[in-house]
């Protein structure tokens, strides 16, 4: 028997495909509006997630697919926390709290700080970037994400000689996250809390961006509230979801997909056609809301700028 | 209710695929349609399968003899369920690319076990008729029929492979199958031992009753 679910989400919370049509109008306005002094008070007060959140369109580094539709973005994705079904976060996002809530950022900093989610989404201008994101299953989609790169925090921080890594973890929370909770039939899911890594270069790269809205809108729970990073030529495991902490480190971080399955997920694991995943092929994937399948490209299409980063790196073995 | 037994198996087995038409003709088979049909009906076809190993535990267990006379409707089912799954795998999901498909088949532990144990459904399946039954003989069909626990090992096994580590599904379907197959060694070696028993000396059979 299936049991069919109520959606989360209203039908009317569902970005109206008028306005979505006239997005660019819409942003255009915004970025005026932004521009005036209160730019930063309407940011605190825009909390909940689905609220609007404007930003100015970075045309340069956009994607000119269309973008997925806004359903697909937020109903499936994986997000173990959770749970492990795609329908999961969608289903339960509505348990966890993005308000107040406040990154850790520490390690070989200068100057490590605590910011409030309400200073950190006004410390630097908006941008709302078009990317594809490639799922490790074989999946993709194109979402315009809002955010700034990520270089903006960190320099803030200053981080010392020392600092080679980037480590980012995951809120732990049973209640908040029901895919945490522990029972005794529940001997699945990951080890908590979910860690990922970057190399200091890949996290101060400009394409690297700290994320707090998607499709207009504040950062739906289920796709990371209130903040994530999207690290676009990478696997989608890697932008990780719900920072809480941002340490600097000078060792690579130990990350959790790694540590779970160390042959089929590497610390790096930027998107590569050429280098299978053990148990199936990278070659191609489906791009939701296609048919056919299309042919991955190296490092996602985003190659021209971030190929340099791993110049003179044998890529089969540093996957 | 014995005579309508079967129409409630045909009713059972047929919802998950009236449920997916539907959902199909509503528009409502999620963001990833093609995944979603694959698992469903690779989901159902692994369940049906266990249904039809459960009917001989079910007599052994509880002396029923009913459920025997599901068991055939019941793979035949498993194996209509598994075939789909195959299909959608080469229509919709790989679109006839063949050198893409035998790579995988060759390459993809996973795919290799799940391909072998649609293979061998094929025989059982082409072979379950009262006329094939006779034409073979009860013993050779019976010997053929008891490949149906190599093909719930490798169901099982295609489940384990193509998951990821953190999902705790496959192990319980491993757990009923596991327990399906306990039950018919248990029946098994108890039948040897009664065997065993019968035809030991007629002193120890009857110090045996005498101490009772």
């Amino acid at each position: 028997m299936l049991i069919k679910r109520a959606p989360r989400f209203k039908s009317s919370e569902i970005t109206d495909q008028k306005l979505y049509v006239r997005r660019r109008e819409f942003i255009a306005g915004a970025a005026a509006l932004a521009l005036a002094p209160l730019g930063a008070e309407q940011a605190e007060a825009k909390t909940p997630a689905g609220a609007p959140l404007k930003a100015t369109r970075n045309a340069v580094v956009s994607s000119t697919e269309p973008p997925t539709d806004f359903q697909s973005a937020t109903t499936y994705n994986n997000f173990y926390e959770f749970g492990t079904d795609k329908e999961d976060p969608s289903r339960l996002a509505a348990s966890l709290r993005p308000r107040p809530w406040a990154v850790q950022i520490d390690g070989l900093v200068a100057k490590p700080q605590k910011l409030d989610i309400d200073q950190l989404l006004t410390l630097a201008p908006l941008e709302e970037r078009v990317y594809s994101l490639r799922c490790v299953e074989a999946w993709s989609m194109v979402i315009p994400w809002i955010g700034y790169p990520l270089s903006a925090l960190l320099k803030r921080a200053e981080p010392t000689g020392q600092a080679k890594f980037v480590e980012f973890t995951t809120l732990v929370d049973p209640e908040q996250f029901p895919g945490q909770r522990k029972g005794i039939l529940s001997f699945g899911g990951l080890d908590w809390p979910y860690i990922e890594g970057l190399r200091l270069d890949e996290a101060m790269h400009p394409l690297t961006l700290l994320t707090v809205g998607m499709y207009g809108q504040v950062l739906p729970n289920q796709n990371g509230a209130p903040l994530r990073i999207v690290v676009p030529w990478k696997y989608g495991f890697k932008s990780i979801k719900s920072i809480v902490r941002i340490r600097l480190v000078s060792e690579q971080p130990k990350v959790t997909w790694e540590k779970q399955a160390p042959q089929e997920y590497g610390f790096y694991s930027n998107v590569n056609p050429n280098v299978d995943h053990p148990r199936w092929s990278q070659a191609t994937e489906r791009r939701i809301g296609d048919f056919r399948r299309r042919k991955t490209l190296p490092f996602n299409g985003y190659g021209d700028l971030v190929a340099s980063l791993y110049t003179g790196m044998d890529l089969k073995k540093f996957y | 209710m014995r005579g309508q037994t079967p129409w409630v198996v045909w009713a059972v087995c047929l919802a998950p695929l009236a449920m997916l038409g539907y959902q199909a003709w509503a528009n409502d088979l999620g963001a990833n349609p093609i995944s979603y049909l694959t698992n469903t009906l690779g989901d159902w076809a692994f369940r049906i399968l266990l249904a039809s190993l459960a009917m001989t535990p079910l007599r052994i267990v509880f002396g029923w003899s009913w459920p025997i006379r599901l068991r055939r409707l019941l793979g035949l089912f498993a194996f209509t369920y598994a075939a789909l799954h195959f299909g959608v795998w080469i229509v919709l999901d790989q679109f006839f690319d063949w050198p893409a498909m035998a790579a995988d088949i060759a390459k993809r532990p996973y795919i290799t076990v799940g391909m072998a144990a649609l293979v061998l459904l094929i025989p059982l399946a082409a072979t379950s008729t009262k006329g094939m039954i006779k034409r073979l003989g009860g013993r050779a069909w019976n010997r053929l029929h008891s490949l149906v626990y190599a093909i719930g090992v490798l169901a099982a096994l295609h489940f384990f492979w193509l998951a990821k580590k953190a999902r705790t599904e496959p192990y319980w379907y491993a757990l009923v199958l596991a327990v399906l197959l306990a039950t018919r060694l248990w029946e098994w070696g108890r039948r040897r031992l009664a065997r065993r028993h019968a035809a030991a000396p007629v002193v120890s059979r009857a110090a045996s009753s005498g101490s009772r």
